[in-house]
């Protein structure tokens, strides 16, 4: 199981980064969710995948009954998913608002905060 | 009220012994950051209240992170684990000299850009919430410095990266929008890969605690791809550092939110960055970082040179600044790269140097600019007339930032030049010398421009007045940066004595395993 | 949105979906459920009230501002932790009482009181976003 998941998040990291690599914010954004989904998938993977069930104790007892499942990839994950939610939210807003305040959403164009044709230092007084 | 009880054996996997209340100390300086920032986010409408609020609460963490420091100078290294699960099961606090160390300067740093923030921030930016966005990303600082635990150390960083970024957009002008979305897509690279790495770091180790990590790594040398993992950390941090072919988010972003913003960035994040590069490279890598300390030296030198040349060709003393952050953080990794004790010791005296330092230039550029009409070296002049203590002060920085004698640059300088010549790498030694010549040139640049010519014509000169509560925190800093110049030998011994924890971690390891060695 | 059945159906599907967060919320503590997903489940309801009935309407409903109830649910998690230190025991390590209400015991925690937390910062940081997107796309 584990080499097809180690394929996926190959697959997910390289569909990511393509995405990012382009020039158009709403595409780096589509490549930022997929980011998140493609190292949600690693951690799971590098946790082990078993055909366990879920660790849950059950009630009345003070250990797992039997061979339980990793918990630990799965709390790293829910953050993980917690904190990739949050930043593509916070991304998806900024990214409206440059659109609508820049008029654009070519990274190319968005030259406010760098001018091009800035004057050197003067070289005397 | 009761701890639920129940007949296993629960001495194998939980603390039962009651904490000793100095303990708290090391998780104490986060939860007060986050409770305070909770509250003044819920008064984020009374912006006369949240200034003196923030103030007091940062006096607080001062206090808490300067008892941290001396408790931990006294014991060593302290260990507090969430929720009384044992390390390796639980989330645990370590703190080292380093992280104290870090901590406490980083608390001052934000105490003084609060203090700075009353007069810059108006009503309307507190309404936005500045100060709740700085206790949090205190929170977010604290935490990534006292942490001892790898995937925690990534939760605050992302705490501090959220607030950060609504710190950077404070006032919704079409620069920070721009800056924003460059800062923003990057560092979300940055963690991104630092969160990759902390995958395959699980996936070898089967655990995410630093001391443990540390204890386990040598056995694992031959079997496992370390050096692979390094080189992501390195690259991941480098990233969030700043440094060299990775740095252009910084030019980016770094001039365009408020002054008091851009001084506390300037003071605050890069060092993260670097403190967290040292934990992993030192601390729990220090064989995989000898492998690739020929790249990191050629990262440093490079990032060094950039910096000092970039700041050359800067017309904006802003983005002249942003430069000169680059340069430092190159001469911190030049440090990391040669790696011996004597050189990290220096790392950590230049990050204290550099965070209180910083932020004063950040603040004098602030102020510069609005005593002479702008930031542009080509339309300002005529300081020295007008206001000659601020002059002298300013001066004075621009010496520290360039590593002269007697103010705090200098020492740092002298213990990484004389690392790098004893270690061999003498070249290196010699861009250290080179890029603290070219900051000199280009800050003596901007004192003959914006401080010692004469205002020219079209901005008449009209002498402002100079309230003292502005100058208070430059003069403050600079203050502090003298003295740490002139009686090295506290700081000196501190940081040489975090390198030797760093690099012989036993006490640390004791801390977290306190019957010896990880289970 | 004009529409008089999403209109009419609105209201019951709010008050559904926000007791319905509320029940995953509790559920958490040993069930699958928790703070997070409960928190998310209110913004949904919330946004579909917004999007109903327009945004200020949601603003006058939930009477703070969004932004205050993300910090009250933040202080309620971290005063959580805290409370462990009157009782000498690590950092966020779970309290439980057990009063008998009724002839019936309830379990009642900081573990508990965190969740509440949690919920309330879920809710109030996505509510914020999600209220001033659907404001943007109003306009």
């Amino acid at each position: 199981m584990e080499p097809v998941l180690a394929v996926l998040t190959g697959i997910f990291l390289t569909v990511a980064v393509y995405l990012l690599l382009s020039k158009y914010i709403i595409r780096m954004l589509l490549g930022v969710a997929i980011l998140g989904n493609a190292v949600n998938l690693l951690i799971f993977t590098s946790g082990r995948i078993m055909r366990e069930v879920p660790p849950v104790i059950g009630a009345g007892l003070d250990v797992p009954a039997g061979a339980t499942a990793n918990p630990l990839p799965q709390a790293l994950i829910l953050t993980a998913i917690v904190i990739s939610f949050s930043f593509f939210a916070f991304l998806l807003v900024l990214s409206w608002r440059a659109y609508s305040v820049l008029g654009t959403d070519n990274t190319d164009a968005m030259r406010v905060a760098e001018p091009d044709g800035v004057q050197p230092p003067p070289l005397g007084y | 009220m009761a701890v639920s009880s129940s007949p296993a054996d629960l001495s194998a996997a939980l603390v039962l012994q009651p904490v000793a209340a100095l303990d708290w100390l090391v998780i104490l300086p986060v939860a007060w950051c986050l409770a305070v920032g909770a509250v003044l986010l819920m008064i984020r409408h009374k912006s006369v209240a949240q200034p003196l609020v923030a103030v007091a609460a940062l006096a607080v963490l001062v206090g808490l992170d300067a008892a941290l420091l001396w408790h931990v100078a006294q014991n060593g290294p302290v260990t507090m684990v969430m929720g009384r699960w044992l390390p390796p099961f639980g989330i645990a606090f370590t703190v080292d000299l380093t992280g104290a160390l870090f901590a406490l300067t980083s608390a001052v740093v934000a105490l003084i850009g609060a203090v700075a923030a009353i007069d810059d921030i108006n009503a309307s930016g507190r309404r936005y919430g500045f100060y709740p966005f700085l206790m949090l990303l205190m929170a977010g600082v604290s935490g990534a410095f006292l942490t001892g635990d790898v995937f925690n150390l990534y939760v605050w960083f992302e705490v501090l990266l959220i607030s950060s970024f609504g710190l950077l957009v404070l006032g919704s002008e079409r620069e920070q929008i721009d800056g924003a979305v460059k800062y923003g897509f990057l560092n979300l690279v940055a963690t991104t890969l630092f969160l990759i790495t902390t995958g395959y770091l699980y996936g070898i180790f089967g655990t995410l605690n630093m001391a443990d990590i540390a204890a386990k790594a040598p056995g694992l040398q031959m079997t496992a791809p370390l050096v692979t993992l390094t080189a992501l950390y390195t690259l991941a941090f480098a990233m969030k550092a700043a440094a060299f072919p990775v740095n252009f988010w910084l030019p980016a972003s770094y001039h365009t939110p408020r002054i008091v913003v851009s001084a506390l960035f300037a003071g605050l994040l890069t060092k993260v960055g670097i403190y967290a590069l040292i934990r992993i490279g030192v601390m729990l890598f220090p064989a995989e970082r000898e492998q690739l300390s020929f790249v990191l030296a050629i990262v440093a030198a490079l990032t060094m040179l950039t910096g000092s040349l970039g700041a050359l060709a800067q017309s904006d003393t802003r983005r002249l600044l942003g430069y000169l952050v680059i340069s430092g953080i190159g001469a911190m990794l030049a440090g990391i790269a040669i790696g011996s004790p004597e050189a990290i010791g220096g790392v950590i005296f230049y990050a204290v140097h550099s965070m209180l330092v910083m932020t004063a230039l950040y603040l004098a550029a602030g102020l510069a600019a609005r005593l002479s009409g702008g930031f542009s070296l080509t339309v300002s002049g005529g300081l020295y007339r007008h206001h000659l203590l601020f002059t002298a002060l300013s001066l004075m920085l621009f010496f520290a930032v360039s590593g002269l004698p007697p103010f705090s640059g200098f020492w740092p300088k002298v213990m990484l030049v004389k690392a790098a010549i004893d270690g061999g790498v003498s070249w290196l030694a010699g861009i250290l010398l080179l890029s603290g010549f070219l900051t000199m040139i280009a800050t003596g640049r901007v004192f003959l421009l914006a401080y010692w010519r004469p205002a020219p014509a079209q901005t008449a000169a009209v002498p402002q007045p100079l309230a003292i509560t502005a100058l208070l925190p430059i003069l403050v800093l600079t203050v502090s940066s003298v003295l740490i110049g002139l009686f090295p030998e506290t700081l000196l011994n501190l940081a040489q004595q975090a390198a030797a924890t760093l690099n012989e971690p036993s006490a640390y390891l004791n801390s977290v395993f306190p019957a010896g060695g990880a289970p | 949105m004009k529409s008089l059945i999403f209109r009419t159906i609105a209201p019951v599907i709010v008050s559904v979906m926000v007791l319905f967060s509320i029940f995953v919320l509790l559920r958490g503590h040993n069930e699958p459920g928790g703070g997070f997903i409960g928190g998310l489940i209110a913004v949904a309801a919330l946004s579909i009230y917004g999007i109903a009935f327009g945004v200020e309407t949601v603003r006058r409903a939930i009477v703070f501002h969004p932004l205050s109830i993300a910090g009250a649910g933040l202080l309620l998690a971290t005063l959580s932790g805290l409370l462990s230190m009157l009782f000498h025991v690590p950092f966020m390590t779970g309290l439980w009482v057990y009063p008998v209400i009724l002839g019936e015991e309830i379990p009642l925690s900081s573990v508990m009181t965190f969740d509440i937390g949690v919920y309330l910062v879920v809710v109030g940081a996505v509510t914020s976003i999600a209220l001033s997107l659907e404001e943007r796309g109003e306009d």
